[in-house]
């Protein structure tokens, strides 16, 4: 009996967890809707939030995603030319790699890298400003902190990931050129020629850059409601931050198989 | 750090974002070459379409002069009635040519080549090509070269 209650206990926190989380989502995006309206007032406010927040979580996760994804190529590279030149196709290895970028590895490994570096910091961030009070302080000054904390956050997020997983391909790609043309020696043409005839922009470009931007939404919402949400002392920060990483990585490689199943799925 | 040097970085990472997909678009999918000028549609029927698939090019001469738009089966004749189109600017195609399926390479992916005739005749819009010539089914040719027949 007592394990039954357990199981229905886990399931109804589960439920209220989701549906808690759902609506810190809605009334997020109304706090933002509400501060574009002409009438909401400090607009210019709150666009000087988003380029701040752009800074920390785009442009500043930049090193990695570059880094990442400059040795992800170059290993494609490796591994796709020992693999292809045994059937003598090792001119095939421009599509192999470009695919593969683009549809799957951009994507899904700038989301698990941004969850790591980004999502953590924001869940810390937010987890700490709960933990001195700061949110409650907002509130009684008649801001609300999720206009003025959580949204930026959450846009600057959404904005920055398809941006970082198109930087990440490119580099990507270009490792992978260096290493496949440059020292194994495969014709140029054939690399980029291949690679031109296999390559859709609808298909492939447009579905790794849908897959980002859902992404992108799914690991800032993961990370600015496990900081909202938190329990506001030191080890609840921490856990926070840990279930940041663990849930985002996990709704990524989840959300990743879904899409794919509906994107190039063929049934 | 300022919030105008801020704002001069973002504005970077963000250009360096749209230049990955412009880079991506041109580069790496060959969006200009994909892009055609004004087409028009012959068909073509076979007795067996192979794996041809809608995409998949049409040539003359090796030269990619179009592509294939819809294959559909014709519940009258039961053969694959094939729908292509042909840009614009070839439009004198004598009206004896032979639509053929052909593989590129042994396992390549197929598509049709037409091989040109001799008529001074050229095929109109909406044309249906006189002659034609099936997939070669690698599978049935070594079983017919295994029976002897």
């Amino acid at each position: 009996m007592n394990v039954i209650a357990v199981l229905g206990r886990t399931g109804l926190d589960l439920l209220a967890s989701l549906g808690r989380a759902s609506q810190f989502l809605g009334a997020t995006l109304v706090a933002t809707v509400a501060g574009l309206m002409p009438g909401g007032g400090r607009f210019s406010v709150g666009l000087g939030l988003l380029v701040r927040q752009l800074y920390v979580v785009g442009v500043l996760s930049l090193a990695i995603i570059v880094v990442s994804g400059l040795f992800i190529g170059m290993v494609l590279g490796l591994q796709g030319y020992t693999i292809l030149s045994d059937y003598g196709s090792e001119s095939a290895i421009g599509q192999m790699i470009s695919l593969t970028l683009l549809r799957e590895l951009g994507p899904v490994v700038t989301a698990l890298l941004f969850a790591g570096r980004a999502g953590s910091a924001l869940t810390a961030e937010i987890g700490l400003m709960k933990a001195t009070e700061q949110l409650s302080s907002m509130e009684m000054m008649g801001v609300d902190p999720l206009r003025r904390v959580i949204a930026p956050r959450l846009w600057a997020g959404f904005f920055s990931m398809p941006l970082l997983a198109l930087i990440f391909s490119v580099v990507g790609i270009w490792g992978g050129m260096l290493v496949s043309v440059e020292w194994l020696g495969v014709f140029e043409g054939s690399f980029w020629g291949n690679m031109q005839s296999s390559v859709e922009f609808g298909s492939d470009v447009m579905n790794g850059v849908i897959k980002s931007i859902v992404f992108g939404l799914v690991c800032t919402w993961i990370a600015v409601y496990q900081g909202y949400d938190c329990v506001p002392t030191s080890a609840g920060i921490s856990s926070a931050t840990t279930k940041t990483v663990v849930y985002a990585s996990l709704a990524v490689l989840g959300l990743d198989f879904i899409l794919t199943a509906v994107m190039f799925g063929d049934f | 750090m300022g919030q105008r040097t801020t704002e001069v970085t973002v504005g970077l990472f963000m250009l360096a974002g749209f230049a990955a997909l412009v880079f991506l678009a041109l580069q790496v999918s060959g969006l200009s070459a994909a892009q055609s000028g004004p087409t028009y549609t012959l068909y073509a029927n076979f007795n067996d379409a192979g794996s041809l698939a809608p995409r998949a090019k049409v040539s003359m001469a090796g030269v990619t002069i179009g592509r294939v738009r819809d294959v559909a089966l014709d519940t009258k004749t039961f053969q694959a009635r094939v729908a292509v189109e042909i840009d614009q600017t070839v439009d004198n195609i004598p009206a004896d040519s032979a639509a053929v399926i052909r593989t590129s390479g042994l396992l390549g992916e197929q598509y049709i080549d037409i091989s040109v005739g001799g008529d001074t005749e050229s095929l109109k819009p909406g044309d249906t090509f006189y002659s034609t010539q099936s997939a070669m089914n690698l599978e049935r040719l070594i079983s017919n070269f295994a029976t002897g027949k």
